[in-house]
């Protein structure tokens, strides 16, 4: 067993902190909530403190923050209906841009590796794709698959391949057809039981990690067409299977879950607001994986776990957000 | 209130006496768990949306289906809507929650349930009052908590 460390507990917020993001650098850390404020923090020799605090871009709870690859900009998905994209041109970072179009509450907003691409998705069970040019943001899709709220959404690593979770229990992946230019599914990934709250890629991009209401967490797989397992790859279309299941870990709703780019550990955030690392065996056939907990924090803290993010550039480094107001950093160490 | 009732005449049940006060409750010396009573006292007197009446003079909620772990920090509440196709099953259920969230420590976690087999909806409901994004979402909404504080004040 490994021991998750305690390193820094952020207070600030009032109120529920429902997400928290690193700079692609791993330099900085944001936050957001119920308090409709994002808190930006640096390191400053061993500690993090609070730099900044972005107010009046949002007028309701905000959501989700993504931070742009490049890290020059934030985008913020609120209960407000809209999505706000903040840069720092004035030196300070500000709101320049506000995406409307949602009909009800945003839930979850992402960037794609080239930064070209952002995508939202709503209660009003649609996910949007959105064009970046120069500062200027033009809906390029309107995808309407889900049959409920969708929770989540998360771009492919290298591609632009986009990923979304829903109310309805599935998860599904959209990729843009290069002959007409139009979005659409070319998969559904269904087993869960209950609503899917969050996913996660692995690092090269043909595993996804999914956490639900359920209280299971699933590894699926991607089987491209002439994949050597024999498995049918109707439409042309990459086949997507559930390899492997997580059950008896988890005692309420898993709320997210982050799969490390750099050590391949599982982290998830769980409404018993304890924090559970889990980690691959080595040798294990890679169509019937086996993956162990290897650590788990009783009372990470005080009220539910809302996120988990890995630090990109620190392995081990870990920022939570919870119900209790509070944001913590911790280190794994094995 | 609505022109049109669903349940025109909804039968009325007894009403349970007022908890009596021991001596170890008023010893400050003796820790004081909260029980599945103590529960029921906090709920007991929202009001019907639809009706004058208290949601436990409609029997919707009971003490015997109230569980409570102090120690796990767990509050269950089951509810039972009076017909079962009520449309005001989702309101009755969240403003239980919403009673049940300002009157407890932050400590616990809450869940809210239609008592199995009692409403058509039974699945959907509750999947709709566990899931804590909505219901935050929701309690966002000025015109719902108007609604929700009016079922929640108390009557004289």
């Amino acid at each position: 067993m490994g021991t998750l460390e305690l390193k820094q507990s952020l207070t600030g917020h009032r109120g529920r902190v429902w997400s928290v993001c690193w700079h692609p650098k791993g330099a900085n850390l944001a936050s957001c909530g119920e308090d409709k404020t994002i808190i930006i923090y640096e390191l400053a020799g061993l500690n993090w403190v609070r730099k900044m605090i972005l107010t009046e871009g949002h007028s309701r709870t905000i959501r989700e923050l993504a931070w742009s690859p490049c890290g020059n900009y934030i985008a913020s998905a609120s209960f407000d209906a809209t999505t706000a994209v903040w840069d720092k041109k004035s030196g300070q970072f500000e709101c320049n841009a506000t995406l409307e179009g949602h009909e009800n509450e945003v839930k979850s907003v992402g960037w794609s590796i080239s930064g070209q691409l952002l995508a939202t998705c709503s209660r009003d069970k649609s996910v949007w794709v959105w064009e970046v040019n120069d500062d200027e943001y033009e809906c390029a899709a309107v995808i309407n698959a889900h049959t409920q709220d969708v929770k989540k959404v998360r771009w492919h690593p290298h591609e632009e391949i986009l990923a979304s979770a829903s109310y309805d229990n599935t998860v599904k992946i959209f990729k843009e057809d290069a002959a007409d230019s139009d979005w659409s599914c070319t998969a559904t990934l269904s087993s869960h039981t209950s609503t899917v709250w969050s996913l996660s890629w692995d690092k090269i991009g043909n595993r996804i990690a999914t956490c639900s209401d359920d209280k299971t967490v699933k590894i699926w797989r991607e089987y491209k067409p002439g994949n050597d397992m024999g498995i049918a790859t109707p439409n042309n279309e990459s086949t997507w299977k559930c390899i492997c299941t997580l059950s008896g870990y988890h005692t309420r709703t898993i709320y997210d879950i982050d799969w490390c780019k750099i050590t391949g550990l599982l982290v998830t955030a769980c409404g018993d607001d304890i924090i559970r690392i889990f980690k691959e065996d080595t040798n294990c056939d890679p169509h019937q994986p086996n993956f162990t907990m290897i650590c788990s924090i009783n009372s990470a803290h005080a009220q539910d776990v809302n996120c988990v993010h890995w630090n990109p550039t620190i392995p081990g480094q870990l920022a939570s957000a919870s119900d209790d107001s509070t944001v913590k950093i911790w280190l794994y160490n094995e | 209130m609505s022109e049109n009732l669903e349940n025109i005449n909804p039968k009325l049940y007894k009403k349970l006496d007022d908890r009596e006060i021991t001596i170890s409750d008023q010893d400050e010396d003796v820790t004081d768990e909260f029980d599945a009573r103590e529960i029921f006292d906090i709920i007991r007197n929202i009001n019907d949306p639809e009706h004058p009446l208290t949601l436990e003079e409609l029997n919707v909620v009971e003490q015997n289906l109230i569980e409570v772990d102090d120690k796990k920090n767990t509050v269950d509440v089951k509810f039972t809507p009076t017909i079962p196709h009520c449309s005001m099953a989702t309101l009755i259920g969240l403003s239980i929650r919403v009673q049940l969230l300002r009157a407890l420590p932050s400590r616990f976690k809450v869940s809210v349930e239609i008592s199995p087999g009692t409403h058509i909806s039974e699945a959907a409901v509750n999947k709709q009052l566990a899931d804590k994004e909505r219901v935050a979402a929701a309690l966002e909404n000025s015109m719902l908590v108007g609604v929700i504080n009016q079922c929640l004040a108390p009557k004289n």
